[in-house]
């Protein structure tokens, strides 16, 4: 379950490699900003999860568009090292405006907890299933809208090439502002989603890159059903990875992941261009 | 005063050998390394170890960092290079992640969050109240051989080699280069450097602790080498010393803006540094002092 939770945010990651071709390290603070605009949502204004999560997912995007126009976009042109590169400098300037907010002591939502089921010897956390049904509807709502809408068929033709795209009349600025908020609302819910499982504090994102970055490569990068699969490998090997490893080492789970990966299969499991 | 100028001096100078090992990698070869600050905290660590645990010689604990982060480099991206340089940016960062939690965790090795104390320093009891300012002198000669040997380095045939495979790499393997070879010895010597950067903090501060090794050094150090002017040595020296002063006079913010909390505070500052390095690479793309290329003849000119 935890890894459709991380398949969200790596989706969120890959959508906008796969358009813009460049590893946005700014995703982190877009998790953290999803994660805030979903507890403004829910713990000041009193409304329900699927609320929050709709908050997180709009609060994300439409920051995530408008940083990328101010501070990413008029660098496109000068190669995907120095956008990558501005884009941790745009990382750290969005995760301290969280912090200058809302300071670094962990933040709860307003939801209450409840006591876990029991079926014999498996025991369920009801939020951990809850995530999972959020994560699962979002997930599914993304594929309906890249397979039914004529815009999310526009994305998929930039991704797959951008030359012919253009040649067919897509309007490849509008598909990069598409992309780009679409991933990083994405990337909000994700963010919501692992502060709901645990707390909230606007480094949230930061610690957990190294599965969403894990989960996009295992799944190839720049491929969406990549990194729903992706996701759910990293997920389980860093809960299997409980039972030898000490808790701590989960980010080194990730890692070890991407070595893996990119040593025998470059490409992923359902890769896109490695090279 | 003299003694936090002299500190200050101290910290821009192994922040300016640590520039010029990003300049290796990055300024010269276009491989980004997002996990300089794993090289850094390796050095280091090795160097402490050897040096309070088997109480080996400093300068062999030195020299063992250097080698132990040259071997690292190498490593950690012969797999790689045959990919996207994107893949390398993550790889790298994931790298100086898994040293700090190996760091924070292996208490039998790195003594984990409390950290390793009594790191010796050298010549502290002959030198006793003026070992800092020696300190700051072997520091800047330090900087001086490096910077000296990377400039000859950028100068040779090798760094010509570098250059190219850092506009075009295909047309460097095309002109009978193995690219490979190159990239992997660049990292190595890019590695080596921040290395020895970490060996000299350690037995500067003579205490060293995982929470020193964040990844925001690595950004400053980014900001460094851009503002500078990017494959430009002179200009990542100059770039860590200007980084220094900054973060040093945005501490007395606090006097100018007294309302704001110290959380505030750290964050603004930590904002002002990511503005920095956008606004650089925006407006000033770079750096103050340009890379000096070679001038091109331009065939059509000359008809």
């Amino acid at each position: 379950m935890a890894g459709a939770v991380l398949a969200v945010p790596a989706i969120g990651f890959t959508t906008v490699y796969a358009v813009l071709r460049f590893a946005n390290f700014a995703i982190a603070a877009h998790m953290a900003i999803g994660a805030f605009a979903g507890y403004v949502v829910n713990a000041w204004l009193g409304l329900p999860a699927w609320a929050a999560v709709v908050g997180a997912f709009l609060g994300a995007g439409i920051i995530g568009v408008a940083s990328d126009f101010i501070a990413l976009r008029p660098l496109r042109g000068q190669g995907a090292l120095t956008v990558a590169i501005a884009s941790i400098a745009l990382n750290l300037m969005l995760e301290n405006a969280i912090r200058f907010g809302f300071g670094n002591a962990p933040r709860n939502y307003a939801i209450p907890l409840v006591r876990d089921w029991t079926l014999g010897p498996i025991r369920i956390g009801p939020q951990q299933v809850e995530n999972a049904v959020i994560a699962v509807t979002a997930m599914t709502l993304l594929f309906l809208f890249l397979g039914l809408t004529s815009t999310g068929k526009a994305m998929r033709a930039v991704a797959d090439n951008p030359v012919l795209a253009d040649i067919k009349g897509i309007d490849p600025e509008r598909m990069a502002r598409f992309a780009v908020g679409l991933g990083m609302g994405l990337g909000g819910i994700g963010g919501m989603l692992i502060g709901l499982d645990t707390s909230i504090d606007p480094l949230l994102g930061f610690r957990s890159i190294l599965s969403v970055f894990a989960a996009a490569v295992v799944g190839g990068l720049g491929s969406i059903p990549g990194a729903v699969v992706g996701g759910l490998v990293i997920g389980l090997a860093e809960e299997l990875s409980l039972l030898a490893l000490p808790a701590t080492y989960k980010g080194a789970v990730g890692f070890l992941a991407i070595l893996l990966t990119l040593s025998f299969r470059p490409r992923g499991l359902l890769g896109g261009r490695a090279t | 005063m003299t003694s936090y100028l002299i500190a200050m001096a101290t910290f821009a100078a192994i922040y300016a050998v640590l520039g010029l090992a990003l300049n290796v990698m990055w300024g010269m070869t276009g491989m980004v390394n997002l996990g300089l600050v794993g090289f850094y905290a390796v050095g280091a660590y090795v160097s402490a170890i050897l040096t309070v645990k088997l109480g080996w010689p400093i300068a062999l604990g030195m020299a063992a960092a250097i080698v132990a982060t040259a071997a690292v480099g190498a490593v950690t991206t012969f797999g790689l290079l045959r990919l996207r340089d994107d893949y390398l940016a993550i790889v790298t960062l994931g790298f100086a992640e898994v040293v700090r939690t190996v760091a924070e965790n292996e208490i039998w090795l790195t003594r984990g969050t409390d950290g390793i104390s009594g790191i010796p320093q050298p010549l502290k009891a002959a030198l006793g109240p003026d070992f800092n300012p020696a300190y700051l002198v072997f520091c800047l000669v330090v900087l001086g051989v490096v910077l000296a040997l990377v400039e000859r380095l950028r100068a040779s045939p090798f760094g010509r080699v570098l250059r190219a495979i850092r506009e075009d790499p295909q047309i460097a393997a095309v002109a009978g280069k193995n690219v490979l070879r190159f990239k992997v010895k660049a990292f190595a010597i890019g590695g080596a450097i921040a290395g020895l950067a970490g060996a000299l903090y350690g037995h500067y501060s003579s205490y060293i602790v995982p929470e020193i090794y964040v990844p925001l050094l690595t950004v400053y150090i980014f900001l460094a080498v851009t503002a500078g002017g990017v494959g430009n040595n002179w200009g990542a020296v100059l770039g860590a010393f200007i980084i220094v002063f900054f973060l040093e006079s945005t501490r007395f913010l606090i006097q100018v803006i007294p309302w704001l909390s110290p959380v505030q505070l750290a964050s603004l500052r930590e904002f002002l540094v990511g503005l920095g390095l956008l606004l650089v690479l925006l407006l000033r793309p770079r750096g103050l002092l340009p890379e000096p290329l070679p001038k091109l003849s331009d065939p059509a000119a000359r008809r």
